[in-house]
């Protein structure tokens, strides 16, 4: 699809039928300049194009085809985690049943949803040892705030408001301190060390007493396992702090090991990258946080609840006096949660434990593959994504690692993540996924290797790819300097 | 059972045999003692289940719930039901759309990009305001995450919101505010229920915020909520409707500064409440203060027109404790969806969307008060949705528990007598008197509301 | 390599100054621009701010990287080069010449502390 795609306000207009849609309508409409009043109504109509069905059929269509999905080829996005996305889980989150309920509906005609989540809760409770979960925050960075709110709430109840900074790695994720900033947290940043694995005794340098937390990745940013985290989460709980863990790798580890068990006390989920929900371009993801039973009171509402022995059996509790509020309106990205809950219903416990281990072993797999014509900066074992650098073809032939990306597309396959974590320069951050195929680990693994042997011939293919895109690469500074972000 | 894992676990041995390592020592980096010994939950069974009996299981847990297309609902309160075109989940269920990631790698995801685009066009043509971005987790963080930019922009640490917004979104928006150890003072509505004459002065407001049609339907008025928050030196912020837009005077015309809100109402499904989709657009001396990704149009090493995500140095992936928000994840899919939805009703179908919804509200309105059993809370115009009042302080919520033996999801109780109504086009005049009449029956009925 | 000007002083967070009496230009120097890349954006604090030596007196975007810009002494920001609002690569063309903010300086003696142009080359070698 080379071609070229006009934007929707360039087509024309022929005086297609737009209230195709309506019945007719058959109450009297009253005179709205009227009942309205002078200067609040419209003078002019809208600056929107009329249509055919036809026209935006096609217009979305061929706009679909200029993207690259799961289902096109290998999509090794690190840390993304980019899986295949089951087919059923969006037929049951589109059944009438669940998609025509309205969120203020009286809780004894809404029972099947609470109940649903109220299942899903305990197996996410029993999944990462957690005693509790919110389902509200609506993306794993909503998750992160709303954790942070309530360790900070859980400070606050104790008096402790000398409680100001968050310690985090420098291979975080940029959330992490975007987060903790948002909730008024000063940043501590630890180091790592030349194992990719946190500097302990720089972490054991800077706990005092205003150490409100620790927020972690494991598998860390760099796909390694942190394996003094008990170690870790234990100092931090003796100078009074508390321990987040950014579920973003916690496809890596499901039924292996628990978040609880290692000693946290606010998990977040990505359940878009755990739980094969789909990434839908950028969203909807929901970012669930379990807890701890030390936080339940700053849980934000309201709470679901289950009562045996009365009916309604699921009921929302509101009264919650320390409850940190609502950070979204209602109670959550509900869709998202019923193909989570399929989910889950479609592995079983075992079924997730093999889930972590395929995601482990492909990525070992594919590393050891192309270890020979890249740079591996790391010697600790990899877990579900590890990272490779062009340092050598950059040295070497000026090649980097944009053009190496740039040429996986023309071999029919999306970049891994490219640039990241900060702290390894020409990072190539590569997850095939437990969901990958041996036919795309091999694809994968030869491309790689392909590239590695063209960046010493022939340079300039890499530098021009991707070639045979709808695009050449884009212009970035021209967007960012003179940006023009509408028509 | 492995669900949808390809590689079966004697291959997988094999494959790494194959290089050298072993299956049973993947996980070797994993301390014994956090090691998971127990397999076995209760509340998680060990084997998976066959998609047949997921979906049994699943279509068991919907049909334990009372819909809205089954049942006659006058639910609103932010969330609305209008159609939603055949053609829309048709688009949006092609895997390049659904499955895919955001657009990083720009030369492979132009779909996206185009889309995002598109998506922030029609939003600054809808709200009149001159940047969007690629949009938020629903219309609550839309608020909070408009009041946030007000306060980067300002450099003040307070703004005032009218109690005329949704109080789902001013519970939200106390939460970041508190969190951020910044300040939200809150306005009483006048007896007329709107902000009008109602706005504080003083120079420490970062910003005024209303919402228009309010939490009661009512429209307000966005040339004082300019005036006033000019006069104090504060930026004007709207949380709006974009259905209302296609009648209204935009946000835009008014000279207001900020519009936020929810895209739900354009097509996308109820769904309990989520996944929504929030959008924010600012005027032009706001862009690089605000949240979220931006889609950008440029052109690529050959002169075509190409997209990006731009102007990211606002964002947390570059910027970290410095990012303009914490926010990465945009809606795009739902972004897309509520696209589609205005590409396929054009002006003309959403003008007649938003004129057959405040028709059929007005009618519902009118027919209530006919029946001599409620009185108006407020007198002004109202959009889609209104509050009254039941006359001898009549217990609504006995109503609303009779009205569902009969199917009927009556209104939103607010206090014992008062209810907000919601209607949109998808009413006909012959549900809409069906429902008064049942009212008037159950209201009229001595062993329902006897003495 | 990286131009270096002597006619003016420097410090670490690579910003210059040039002084003319009690008042000064600031800019960042031609190793800045070029670690930075294609700048796309920059800002500064609004005039009559008044600052300290080391204080965070604006920001500098290029496509990937955003940086801020500290100030080398005490001062009041008198003005912002609002060439750079429209054309930011001027920096990039000649980092030198495109100075950011003119200051009122408020604290002459910390002139001494500043890094001439042979140190400041020291510093990033």
């Amino acid at each position: 699809m080379k071609h070229k795609l006009n934007l929707i306000f360039d087509l024309p207009q022929t005086g297609a039928d737009n209230k195709r849609f309506l019945k007719k309508c058959d109450v009297v409409k009253p005179n709205f300049q009227n009942y309205y009043g002078e200067n609040t109504l419209r003078d002019q109509d809208l600056d929107i194009p009329d249509l055919s069905e036809i026209q935006v059929l096609r217009h979305y269509t061929n706009m679909s085809s200029r993207n690259f999905g799961v289902e096109n080829g290998p999509y090794p996005l690190g840390s993304c985690t980019m899986k295949y996305n089951p087919k059923i889980n969006e037929n049951v989150a589109g059944l009438p049943g669940f998609q025509n309920t309205h969120p203020l509906q009286p809780v004894e005609t809404v029972q099947g949803n609470l109940a649903l989540l109220y299942n899903l809760e305990q197996k996410l409770n029993a999944i990462f040892g957690m005693d509790y979960f919110t389902f509200q925050p609506s993306a794993g960075a909503h998750g992160e705030l709303t954790g942070i709110m309530m360790i900070k709430a859980y400070h606050e109840a104790n008096g402790n408001f000398e409680r100001k900074v968050m310690l985090i790695p420098d291979s975080a994720h940029g959330t992490n301190p975007a987060s903790a900033a948002m909730a008024e947290f000063e940043i501590r940043e630890i180091k790592s060390n030349e194992h990719g694995l946190v500097d302990v005794d720089d972490l054991i340098s800077k706990l005092d007493d205003q150490v409100a937390g620790i927020m972690l990745t494991n598998p860390n940013t760099l796909g390694l396992f942190e394996k003094e985290v008990a170690e870790m989460t234990d100092l931090v709980h003796r100078a009074g702090g508390l321990c987040y863990y950014d579920g973003a790798n916690a496809n890596a580890i499901l039924m292996q090991t628990r978040p609880g068990d290692m000693g946290f006390d606010v998990v977040h989920l990505n359940v878009h990258k755990t739980f094969g929900t789909p990434h839908g371009g950028g969203g909807p993801g929901a970012g669930p946080v379990g807890i701890k039973k030390i936080l339940e009171p700053f849980l934000p509402k309201p709470v679901i609840v289950k009562n045996n022995n009365t009916e309604p059996n699921y009921d929302l509790d509101y009264d919650r006096p320390q409850s940190i509020g609502k950070v979204r309106a209602f109670i959550g990205s509900f869709a998202v949660y019923v193909k989570t809950y399929a989910y889950i219903l479609a592995y079983g416990a075992e079924g997730l434990a093999e889930v972590s281990e395929a995601a482990v072993a492909n990525a070992n797999y594919l590393l050891e593959r192309v270890r020979n014509s890249y740079h591996v900066p790391y010697s600790e074992p990899a877990m579900h994504e590890f990272i490779i650098t062009s340092k050598m073809l950059k040295e070497q032939y000026g090649v980097t690692t944009t053009d190496v990306a740039k040429r996986l597309i023309d071999k029919g396959f999306h970049p891994p993540t490219v640039y990241f974590p900060l702290i390894v320069p020409e990072a190539m951050m590569v997850e095939p996924t437990d969901t990958e195929t041996l036919e795309g680990l091999e694809g994968l693994a030869n491309a790689f290797n392909e590239i590695a042997e063209e960046a010493a011939e022939y340079s300039q293919l890499l530098k021009d790819a991707p070639h045979d895109m709808p695009i050449t690469r884009p212009d970035e500074t021209k967007a960012a300097r003179k940006p023009v972000l509408k028509v | 059972m492995s669900g949808y894992v390809p590689i079966s676990k004697e291959k997988r041995a094999e494959l790494l045999e194959s290089v050298g390592l072993k299956l049973e020592n993947l996980f070797n980096a994993i301390p014994d003692e956090i090691k998971l010994e127990k397999q076995e939950f209760v509340e998680l069974q060990s084997d998976g289940l066959s998609e047949q009996e997921i979906l049994e299981q699943l279509t068991k847990l919907a049909e334990r719930n009372q819909r809205v297309d089954q049942y006659d609902s006058y639910l609103g309160a932010g969330y609305y039901d209008h159609y939603s075109p055949a053609a829309i989940n048709h688009l949006i269920n092609r895997q390049e759309f659904l499955t895919s990631y955001t657009p990083y790698q720009a030369e492979i995801s132009q779909g996206t990009l185009q889309a995002i685009f598109e998506w922030q066009s029609y939003i600054c043509r809808l709200t009149g305001l001159d940047v969007s971005n690629s949009s938020m987790y629903d219309g609550a963080s839309a608020a909070a995450e408009a009041l946030l930019l007000a306060c980067r922009q300002t450099r003040k640490e307070k703004v005032w919101v009218s109690e005329g917004i949704n109080p789902e979104y001013l519970k939200t928006i106390k939460t970041y505010f508190h969190a951020g150890g910044l300040e939200v003072e809150v306005g009483s509505l006048n007896e007329q229920g709107t902000a009008a004459g109602t706005y504080p002065t003083g120079d420490d407001y970062a910003a005024f915020m209303i919402q228009s049609p309010n939490f009661f339907g009512l429209i307000e008025d966005m040339s004082e909520l300019v005036t006033e928050a000019k006069s104090n030196n504060a930026l004007s912020a709207v949380s709006c409707d974009l259905i209302s837009l296609a009648m209204f005077k935009s946000p835009g015309e008014y000279g207001v500064d900020i519009a936020s809100g929810e895209a739900q109402p354009l097509g996308i499904p109820l769904n309990f409440g989520g996944p929504a989709v929030g959008f924010l657009a600012a005027n032009q001396k706001l862009m690089r203060k605000m949240p979220g990704r931006i889609a950008g149009q440029t052109t690529d090493t050959e002169g075509k027109t190409a997209y990006v995500l731009t102007i990211q140095a606002r964002e947390q992936h570059i910027r970290r404790e410095k990012a303009t928000s914490n926010i990465c994840t945009n809606q795009a899919l739902l972004a897309t969806s509520a696209t589609i939805y205005l590409a396929l009703n054009g002006r003309t179908g959403l003008r007649e969307v938003a004129e057959q919804s405040a028709a059929k509200a007005i009618y519902l309105y009118t027919e209530l008060i006919k029946t001599g059993y409620f009185d108006p809370v407020y007198s002004g115009p109202f959009f889609r949705e209104f509050a009254i009042k039941t006359k001898d302080n009549l217990d609504l919520n006995l109503l609303n528990a009779k009205l569902l033996e009969n199917r009927v999801i009556g209104g939103l109780v607010l206090t014992k007598d008062i209810w907000l109504l919601a209607v949109t086009e998808k009413k006909s005049k012959k549900s809409i008197d069906d429902f008064v009449s049942l009212v008037v029956h159950l209201l009229s009925d001595p062993e329902i509301y006897g003495g | 390599m990286a131009e270096l000007k002597t006619d003016r002083y420097y410090v670490e967070t690579h910003e210059w100054i040039m002084i003319d009496g009690d008042t000064a230009t600031v800019g960042i120097t031609d190793y800045a621009q070029e670690e930075l890349g294609d700048i796309v954006y920059v800002e500064a604090e609004p005039e009559g701010e008044e600052l300290v030596k080391g204080d965070i007196f604006g920001s500098i975007e290029s496509v990937k990287v955003a940086s801020d810009l500290y100030l080398p002494v005490d001062g009041e920001i008198l003005e912002f080069n609002q060439e750079l609002t429209d054309q930011p690569e001027l920096i990039n063309s000649d980092a030198y010449a495109a100075w950011i903010i003119k200051i009122k300086i408020s604290n002459q003696n910390q002139i001494k502390e500043l890094m001439d142009a042979e140190a400041y080359q020291a510093s990033i070698e």
